[in-house]
């Protein structure tokens, strides 16, 4: 059966990357001795996949991976076999079961939410705060995507699908996965650069706080697709 | 949330920062108000190297099974963090609480080969402790060397407070006790050292004097003060099945370089190959029992998560129950997906079976190591290995469906001619002919052999002792002659050779067998900015060079002179158990090409047996 799990990853932890993060999640199955799928051949591996990869050093209240189970209890004894093999700063949220023909959470993915921390030292945050709204009230915003062959000019306005402030933080609301993809950072460079700052690219703390898919033009978190089981 | 000694922009900076945030599954945490003695272990390399270490893991769990001592650890800083902590001043720090080495009571150093000396010179600068060990005071904590390459100490004997000659398992309680007395009474460093030299297996290269004959060869060593012993005697664990060892071994966030559980079987070898000081030094073999290992393969597994598990001894098919365990393991855990492998296998109809049991074929290489071309030098080198049992194995493996065989060589051993360098061509081409042999339609395509040379580096405490190095071009002429006999092969399409870097064998055999004056070189070789020497991008023979020359080392003092029989070495004075006398007869039956029968078919009386234990003991 198809499960879809929600973690958190948070501390230091945001300095491991992506493929290692897999790989910890390989080994915390198997401490946990859950009844994971492997692939056959000689060298079997778990049927795992994860939905967005994180920059490193950005922290996460919102990761979703995919695993096929053969058997399991229910969504709240898993949940505590799981974070009992865990380490301090990623935390296990969702089990969930996913319909058979549900999409896996990698091509599911259509956005995120993010909140952007000012770290000390580097701007006067409040020119950031006030203009959050004029910025995103912008029709276009343009900027140069480099590539390894070429440059080109893109306009990120219509991949922002909300930008706000709220208690001294600014939170925006991204295209994420394999169609349109934005990073905060990005955004956060644009930004200095209308505001005739130079990026300062450590100024910025990262949060991603859900990922989502998008249903009848909404979107949702990737968790809804599943189900909890009782 | 934990804390960390960098901050996020230096982390963010940097290669892989997960190296330095510690925080590991099973790495430990304790209250630094309840414990007494802090140890920082260290691996001088970078964290997928040092992380992969078994000793390490072995210590660490076992200090940390005191209740009063914390044991940490901390790896080399890779070059780029390495610069920003210059830059920045930021002191050296050990992974799990993340503190200043410096504040350290210990700093234990493994050295597990030469070419890591400078590496230890760059973990000492960066903890800011005072790099030669005369300039240390009373808040600098106390720096242990231990590890193979302190059976010759003396080039890195200045930057130590001491050594710890042996296996880590046996005394290092002591010396710990020892230091816990010494700080309540409120005895100074010096105090200390001197009472440590009293400790079976301690050296304090402090209260040794070394003097020299005329001509730079060492005249003798003898302690400075009373109660220092003249002989520091190896420690050995006696019954490897008694003796500590980890079931919940750190597991590391990044991939390293031995990234599964490692079973360690046997200790020691019972073959006695002439070059090899892990041969040697690990004497008495020993074996742990199958039951404790079926015991740590389940613990361990479970405890670490890891997809695979290995087994570690010098020759693994000595180990008398190693069907018995391997047979259990696929057993066992093959079905839970967990991948085993098996290295230093001898090639025979069982491992050919188990193989083919864990491995794919198709993908897989089978791997010799004949280590002379000929059957002649491998006589001389007391390689058991023969021309038929190679030839036979790989036809066996061939019918089993490989197609791949890696063979390893040395370059340079004693009494080699053309003929045994051309001969690593002939007998590649010789497996090639055993492939060819089977009918065409039974073959899987074509057979690949590739053959690796590296120059043989003469190791203290070996028969090959006294043995004469060669310079860098003599070296490479064999290499090319070698090369030049594979192209004349009929299957040379299906062959290939590959050769080693000469210039890192002349600085492995100047600091193999250097005395205390070639420490002046590794500081000045360091200073000059030589860092990571055994990884060839930064790898610079150039400043060595000049590092030698501004200190007055003759290169050629240490690898191509010929020693005297009767000459004393600057490790005479560690006592391995294998005796002086035992080496020298062995050196003679080398040159006589006269081969040692290995331990269990017939005690050659080598000296070992003092321990009590291992094979020495066996029925």
């Amino acid at each position: 059966m198809k499960i879809r799990m929600k973690f958190s990853k948070n501390g230091p932890l945001k300095f491991v990357g992506h493929l290692d993060i897999m790989r910890y999640f390989q080994k915390v199955f198997r401490r946990a001795e859950v009844d994971i799928a492997y692939s056959k051949g000689y060298s079997p591996h778990q049927i795992i996949s994860f939905a967005a990869p994180l920059g490193l050093g950005v922290t996460s209240d919102g990761e979703y991976l995919d695993a096929e189970f053969h058997s399991v209890s229910s969504s709240r004894e898993m949940l505590e076999k799981i974070n009992e093999q865990m380490n301090e700063g990623i935390v296990l949220l969702e089990f969930k079961q996913l319909p058979d023909k549900c999409k896996n959470a990698m091509s599911s993915v259509a956005g995120a939410d993010y909140r952007i921390t000012f770290r000390d030292g580097y701007y006067e945050e409040e020119e950031f705060l006030e203009k959050t709204e004029d910025f995103f009230a912008q029709d276009a915003i343009s900027i140069v995507k480099k590539t390894k062959k070429s440059e080109r000019e893109v306009d990120i306005r219509p991949m922002i699908y909300d930008m706000k402030v709220q208690d001294g933080h600014i939170y925006m609301k991204l295209a994420t996965g394999s169609v349109n993809n934005l990073k905060p950072n990005l955004v956060m460079e644009a930004f200095c650069r209308y505001l005739g700052l130079e990026h300062e690219p450590f100024a910025f703390m990262v949060h991603r706080l859900d990922t989502y898919l998008e249903k009848d033009g909404e979107l949702l978190p990737l968790g809804s697709a599943g189900e909890e089981i009782l | 949330m934990q804390k960390l000694a960098l901050s996020d922009e230096i982390l963010l900076t940097i290669e892989k920062p997960a190296r330095y945030i510690g925080n590991e599954v099973n790495s430990v945490k304790k209250d630094l108000n309840e414990v007494d003695v802090r140890f920082c272990m260290c691996f001088p390399d970078v964290y997928e190297i040092g992380m992969s270490h078994l000793g390490i893991q072995i210590l660490y769990d076992m200090f940390n099974r005191r209740e009063d001592v914390y044991c940490e650890r901390v790896y080399s800083p890779w070059t780029d963090l390495d610069k920003i902590m210059r830059e920045q001043n930021i002191p050296l720090f050990a992974l799990e609480s993340q503190d200043p080495v410096k504040d350290f009571d210990f700093l234990g150093i493994t050295i597990q080969y030469e070419m890591c000396y400078t590496n230890i010179l760059q973990v000492l600068e960066l903890s800011q402790i005072p790099i030669w060990a005369k300039d240390r005071t009373e808040k600098d904590p106390i720096v242990i060397g231990g590890g193979p390459c302190t059976y010759n100490p003396e080039p890195i004997a200045e930057f130590f407070d001491l050594f710890y000659i042996g296996e880590g398992e046996t005394v290092y309680f002591d010396l710990i006790d020892l230091y816990k007395e010494a700080k309540e009474s409120g005895c100074s460093r010096k105090e200390f050292l001197r009472k440590a030299a009293g400790i079976e297996g301690i050296y304090v290269p402090s209260l040794y004097q070394v003097t020299y004959h005329e001509d730079g060869t060492v005249k003798e060593m003898v302690p400075t003060q009373e109660g220092v012993p003249q002989k520091v005697k190896k420690q050995v664990v006696s019954d490897m099945t008694e003796a500590t060892y980890p079931e919940k071994p750190v597991v590391p966030y990044i991939k390293v370089t031995q990234d599964r559980v490692v079973l360690e079987i046997q200790r020691g070898c019972i073959r006695g190959c002439r070059f090899c000081q892990a041969g040697m030094i690990y004497r008495p073999t020993r074996g742990r029992s199958l039951e404790a290992l079926k015991d740590y393969a389940y613990k361990m597994l479970k405890n670490t998560g890891h997809g695979e598990i290995s087994l570690s001894s010098l020759s693994s098919s000595d180990y008398l129950q190693l069907k018995e365990l391997t047979y259990f393991l696929i057993e066992e855990f093959g079905k839970q997906g967990v991948n085993i492998s098996l290295p230093s296998l001898r090639i025979d109809a069982f491992s050919l079976d188990v193989m083919s049991k864990v491995q794919d074929v198709k993908k897989s290489s089978l791997t010799f190591a004949p280590e002379a071309g000929s059957q002649r030098l491998r006589d001389v080198i007391n390689k058991g290995l023969t021309e038929e049992v190679i030839l036979n194995g790989a036809l066996e493996a061939f019918k089993g469906g490989w197609n791949r065989v890696k063979l390893y060589f040395m370059l340079g051993l004693p009494t080699e001619n053309e003929e045994d360098q051309k001969g690593i061509a002939y007998l590649a081409q010789k497996i090639a002919e055993e492939y060819y042999s089977i009918p065409k339609h039974e073959r899987n395509g074509r057979v690949q052999i590739t053959a690796s040379a590296s120059f043989f580096v003469p190791k203290p405490f070996t028969p090959f002792q006294w043995a004469t190095m060669l310079s860098p071009k003599e070296y490479m002429d064999r290499a090319h002659l070698v090369n030049d006999t594979f192209k004349e092969q009929v299957n040379r399409k299906s062959l290939s050779f590959k050769w080693h870097d000469a210039k890192t064998t002349i600085l492995e055999g100047v600091l193999a067998r250097g005395d205390r004056k070639v420490a002046q070189s590794v500081y000045e070789a360091y200073k000059s900015g030589c860092l990571f020497d055994s990884w060839t991008e930064y790898f610079d023979y150039g400043k060595w060079l000049e590092a030698f020359e501004k200190t007055g080392v003759d290169i050629d003092f240490y690898t191509t002179r010929p020693r005297d029989l009767d000459e004393v070495f600057p490790w005479d004075f560690i006592d391995i158990g294998v005796t002086k006398d035992f080496m020298k007869r062995e050196w003679k039956n080398a040159i006589e090409e006269k081969v040692t029968p290995n331990c269990r078919m017939q005690c050659s009386g080598c000296g070992a047996a003092m321990y009590k234990g291992g094979v020495c003991y066996e029925d």
